[in-house]
């Protein structure tokens, strides 16, 4: 199995065509949406973790996207935490859907496991403090080439 | 030999602070010793329990002054980094608030709003050291004839600063959860609809007024820790309410005491006095409180020996009962249930978070800890102790 974390730009006229329908259905890749901001008319961002039999479908799948001008790029954690900001309330623990942010118990600090996190970005509003934000660093953002 | 009963003054407390000799352990360390040699042995070996609590408190601000200039002036409208202060005190004296937003934020326009900067912003921003902008405008009068006033302040511009925050370190409080079908986002956080998370808001056993339930020894003129400088309880808080059930130990099992406390703006630290901003709800402060707590006798060794199994608080819908006033709870739990993930909420299991740091309310206890042992920190009797409802 081969799953990674796109980030997927909609040109604004392709917002209503059954792109993710036809990733299933042609390209045998299943989704699992972390983030959709889709608006008629305007440009739709997905943030979608992709799992295919092997790379080659996945990437197979990505080309069709590509080909209805789809902008993809590959996610790296791209969600980060300062450390001198944060006071360790836990209000993030509550949201994070995938337990990247969690208590350590029985000290209830709140522990940040980059690994373990698919840049949903829902934790970045609801610090109280801010103290996550969404990295603007290109590097965040890894080119295709550097698939692994 | 039956050996008599411990009591101890506030004087003989403070002597033993400063020889240095006073036993001085935290709410949490006190419960180990309470459990194991029962509240009689408690009280005769230690002297004192510190406490700590590190959250938002709204209820919270600034009285300052900002001097005078020439001509002179008389304020009638004060902003600092465009959030509006108080000015109707006097020429140049102001309140600002931590939950009033600056004047051209969105707020709600765009649901949920992001509330980035208000009144703890500006009182942090203060204690970074950094310079804001004070804006002035008056009407105008024969001994104050200027009617506008702009410059840029930092903290130690100003002549006067203190933190006066007229209701903090509230005695227990709502665990919020939401019954309706859409996601709010209210001051106890961004609450999942169907009730599928929960959030509470308390130190639990290390929160100061939870081991001292029924105000002996905390009330006016209380010396304590506030905002990393020593500040006082002046009275008590707004919505301060004894009359509520309590478990045998004495603890009210919903939201109960609170206190007024201020204290010298310009000798605290940002690292606890923290701007918050809560989204979809507004701007407030986070506050570290801290409060030592005298053990006279049995009776007190056995209050600061509460633990978070003996805690209990009530189960809040705030998708509707709250909004519309409705008095009506979803069951008890303890804290100790709270803070070990999930509780159990109409027979489902729904995931808690905490709002209220507990590893800086446990920095809090643990630094009075350490200046009462080092004799740097003498505990004050009340002059008055709060209404207790009796």
């Amino acid at each position: 199995m081969y799953t990674q974390i796109y980030i997927l730009r909609f040109p604004k006229d392709t917002s209503d065509k059954p792109f993710i329908y036809k990733l299933v259905k042609e390209y045998d890749i299943e989704f699992n949406i972390l983030k959709a901001d889709i608006l008629l008319q305007r440009e739709g961002v997905m943030i979608l973790e992709l799992k295919g039999s092997n790379k080659a479908s996945v990437e197979a799948g990505l080309t069709f996207l590509k080909s209805l001008g789809v902008k993809t790029e590959r996610l790296a954690t791209r969600i980060r935490r300062d450390d001198d900001i944060c006071f360790q309330c836990g209000a993030c623990t509550g949201i994070c859907p995938v337990g990247a942010l969690y208590l350590r118990r029985p000290e209830m600090e709140v522990i940040f496991d980059a690994e373990k996190c698919t840049g949903c970005s829902l934790c970045v509003p609801i610090c109280p403090v801010r103290a996550m934000e969404l990295a603007i660093d290109r590097d965040w953002v890894l080119p295709e080439e550097t698939m692994a | 030999m039956s050996k008599a009963k411990v009591q101890k003054s506030y004087e003989e407390i403070n002597a033993r602070i400063k020889a240095g000799e006073a036993v001085v352990v935290t709410a949490e360390e006190m419960v180990g010793i309470v459990r194991d040699r029962g509240p009689e042995q408690a009280a005769r070996e230690v002297d004192v329990v510190t406490t700590g609590t590190f959250a938002p408190m709204c209820s919270s601000g600034m009285f300052f002054n900002f001097g005078q200039m020439t001509p002179t002036i008389k304020a009638s409208h004060v902003w600092l980094n465009k959030v509006p202060a108080h000015a109707g005190l006097a020429a140049v004296d102001c309140y600002l608030g931590v939950t009033e937003p600056a004047e051209d934020d969105p707020l709600n326009k765009i649901y949920p709003g992001e509330f980035r900067y208000g009144g703890g912003h500006v009182i942090e921003d203060l204690l970074r050291g950094k310079k804001l902008l004070l804006e002035a405008k008056a009407y105008g009068t024969d001994c104050y004839a200027a009617k506008k006033m702009k410059k840029e302040v930092t903290l130690a511009d100003l002549p006067y600063a203190l933190l006066c925050n007229p209701r903090n370190g509230y005695q227990n409080y709502n665990c919020a959860v939401n019954l309706s079908e859409k996601a709010v986002y209210t001051y106890m956080g961004m609450l999942k609809p169907n009730c599928r998370n929960a959030n509470y808001c308390s130190a639990g056993e290390l929160s100061p007024l939870l081991n001292d339930p029924l105000y002996r020894t905390i009330g006016i003129g209380t010396r304590i820790f506030l905002g990393g400088a020593t500040g006082y309880v002046t009275w008590h808080g707004t919505q301060h309410n004894p009359h509520v059930p309590r478990t045998p130990g004495g603890a009210p099992r919903k939201p109960a005491g609170t206190i007024m406390v201020q204290g010298d703006l310009k000798k605290m630290s940002h690292d606890w006095v923290r701007g918050v901003s809560i989204l979809g709800y507004g701007n407030t402060l986070a506050v570290g409180l801290g409060i030592p707590i005298p053990i006279l006798d049995a009776e007190m060794a056995a209050y600061t020996g509460v633990s978070d199994e003996d805690l209990f608080t009530q189960v809040v819908d705030y998708g509707y009962d709250y909004t519309n006033g409705i008095a009506r709870n979803y069951g008890e739990v303890s804290y100790a249930q709270l803070k070990s993930g999930s509780i159990i909420v109409n027979g489902k299991e729904v995931p808690t978070a905490p709002l209220s740091s507990l590893p800086k309310a446990r920095q809090i206890a643990n630094i009075l800890k350490e200046q009462i042992s080092q004799g740097q920190f003498l505990l004050n009797r009340p002059a008055e102790t709060l209404p207790d409802g009796r």
